[in-house]
């Protein structure tokens, strides 16, 4: 890893970014009616694979965006990074 | 062979070139009552606690590397028990009440320290959370001292009590401190092998058979293999054991570094934690500091850090101790620790039959390594959790009566 290339600023030292986490996870559009167990998994509950992850990172130290990242959590090599809405990248990008 | 100061004499008249093996490599058999997958710690003390207590006789811990290879050998063997909440209180404690007793136990020097441990305050805040959890340790019968700024200048009289960050008092716990992290995994392997279990070392199980949503095999690089039980313990690679057995868990992996210094004199008898400024030190046997901090915060299995976590650390001991300023740091390495949300490990059940898991222990898994053993032994052997592990189970992701030990100390620990 060490350099991120952030969608907006381009190359920049990793250090001048966070992880938040897995993304592309999508909040129930009805809160009140799901199951404990739907709320639970939304909440807590991660993919957490050994290999291709898809995250949320932030440029804390530089233009504060958010946006998405492609990785390989065994090599720690950034596969793709991408705007957030844009479309989740497929296998075929690896 | 029993070891003991008859037999180190006796042995010596042979240049100690007859000592018998601690444990040996035996084949993998076609089929066991109950497998343990991952042979560091708390999967070895497993299946210790199943033979002596539990009577279960045909065991096998199957561990991917070599035993103690993953987080057992990768910590800051920092051993304590002053947690806040009584869940984690009755837990840890169980576990230092069992380290105490643990080296004449095995038959095996685990080299348990208890030499105390400074639990650092750094403000007003910092004042009031270590006050807080020193009477919630006293009301579960956890030995807790709270000091002022005086009584730990005293005490550590090296460290630099007016920095950036000053430090104003400590929680103290006496009971607490260090142990030899190698030679748990060691004690552990030899005391139950003794007792009959196999220890198949270099076995990676690949796939886990599940019929009518009970487990009844597993898959591994050296064959496949029946059973009738199994317990998951695999510290860093939970969730990809779960995924071969199809559910997910709550769990993030991501890297934790520590690192040792060069070996210098005796000047640091105790163990020194900060939640504040972040770090936690103290001087091994040998005379190295060994020195840990915080995880990073992305997930990975790469069992290396970032390089900019390595300043992390050092600053805030530099900080605290200028005297360290000029030591030089030897060797650095990463484990995988299984963060789960609110910071408590996941003991219990499964979605599956008969497969049970021990997880997520997060940064501070080794501390808790015979009580974690003992009480995931009995979770297996009677298919129920005890009611010391009951409060871990992974249903409390659904049900929200977490155990937020993340938010009792701010950091992960």
């Amino acid at each position: 890893m060490f350099v991120i290339k952030c969608p907006y600023c381009g190359e920049r030292d990793q250090t001048e970014f966070s992880c938040h986490g897995e993304a592309h996870i999508a909040r129930p559009d009805n809160p009140a009616e799901v199951s404990d167990e739907e709320w639970g998994e939304y909440l807590f509950f991660r993919n957490n694979p050994k290999g291709i992850h898809f995250e949320r990172w932030t440029h804390d130290h530089g233009c504060r965006r958010w946006f998405n990242v492609m990785r390989d959590t065994v090599s720690d090599k950034i596969i793709k990074t991408y705007k957030m809405g844009d479309q989740k990248p497929g296998v075929q990008d690896v | 062979m029993k070891y003991s100061f008859y037999n180190l004499v006796r042995n010596s008249f042979s240049y100690h070139e007859n000592w018998e093996k601690a444990w040996s490599s035996p084949e993998l058999k076609p089929e066991y009552d109950v497998i343990i997958v991952g042979g560091g710690g708390h999967g070895l003390g497993t299946a210790y606690y199943l033979a002596k207590e539990f009577g279960v006789k045909n065991i096998a811990v199957l561990e991917k590397g070599w035993i103690g290879g993953g987080n057992t050998g990768r910590n800051t063997t920092i051993i304590r028990s002053n947690y806040l909440w009584d869940e984690s209180a009755a837990l840890y404690n169980h576990a230092v009440n069992l380290w105490e007793g643990l080296s004449s136990e095995l038959n095996f020097n685990v080299m348990f320290s208890q030499r105390g441990l400074f639990h650092l305050a750094h403000s007003v805040h910092d004042m009031q959370e270590i006050t807080r959890r020193g009477y919630s340790n006293y009301l579960n019968g956890i030995d807790a001292e709270i000091l002022n700024q005086e009584q730990v200048a005293k005490k550590i009289p090296h460290m630099n009590m007016h920095g950036r960050y000053p430090v104003l008092g400590a929680l103290l716990q006496r009971r607490a401190g260090t142990a030899r992290h190698d030679a748990v995994a060691w004690g552990y392997a030899r005391a139950a092998e003794n007792l009959g279990v196999d220890i198949i070392q270099n076995c990676e199980v690949k796939g886990i058979d599940i019929s009518n949503g009970k487990v009844v095999g597993l898959q591994t690089t050296k064959g496949s293999v029946k059973v009738d039980k199994v317990g998951l313990v695999p510290a860093g690679h939970s969730s990809v054991l779960a995924d071969m057995a199809g559910f997910t868990l709550p769990i993030n992996s991501v890297p934790l570094q520590a690192l040792v210094s060069e070996p210098i004199k005796p000047i640091l008898d105790c163990v020194i934690m900060s939640n504040s400024v972040h770090v936690y030190v103290s001087q091994s046997d040998k005379g190295e500091l060994v020195v840990g901090a915080g995880s990073d915060a992305y997930n990975s299995y790469s069992q290396r850090g970032s390089f900019d976590m390595i300043e992390h650390m050092m600053a805030p001991l530099v900080e605290l101790f200028p005297i360290f300023s000029r030591l030089k740091m030897l060797r650095s390495w990463g484990g995988i620790v299984d963060i789960t949300p609110d910071r408590s490990p996941i003991i219990g059940k499964t979605p599956v039959k008969d497969l049970f898991i021990n997880c997520g222990w997060g940064t501070g898994g080794f501390k808790a390594t015979p009580g974690s053993a003992h009480v995931f032994a009995e979770t297996v052997a009677k298919g129920e959790p005890n009611d010391i592990a009951a409060p871990f189970s992974l249903d409390r992701h659904y049900s929200g009566a977490l155990v937020d030990e993340a938010a009792a100390a701010a950091v992960a620990h």
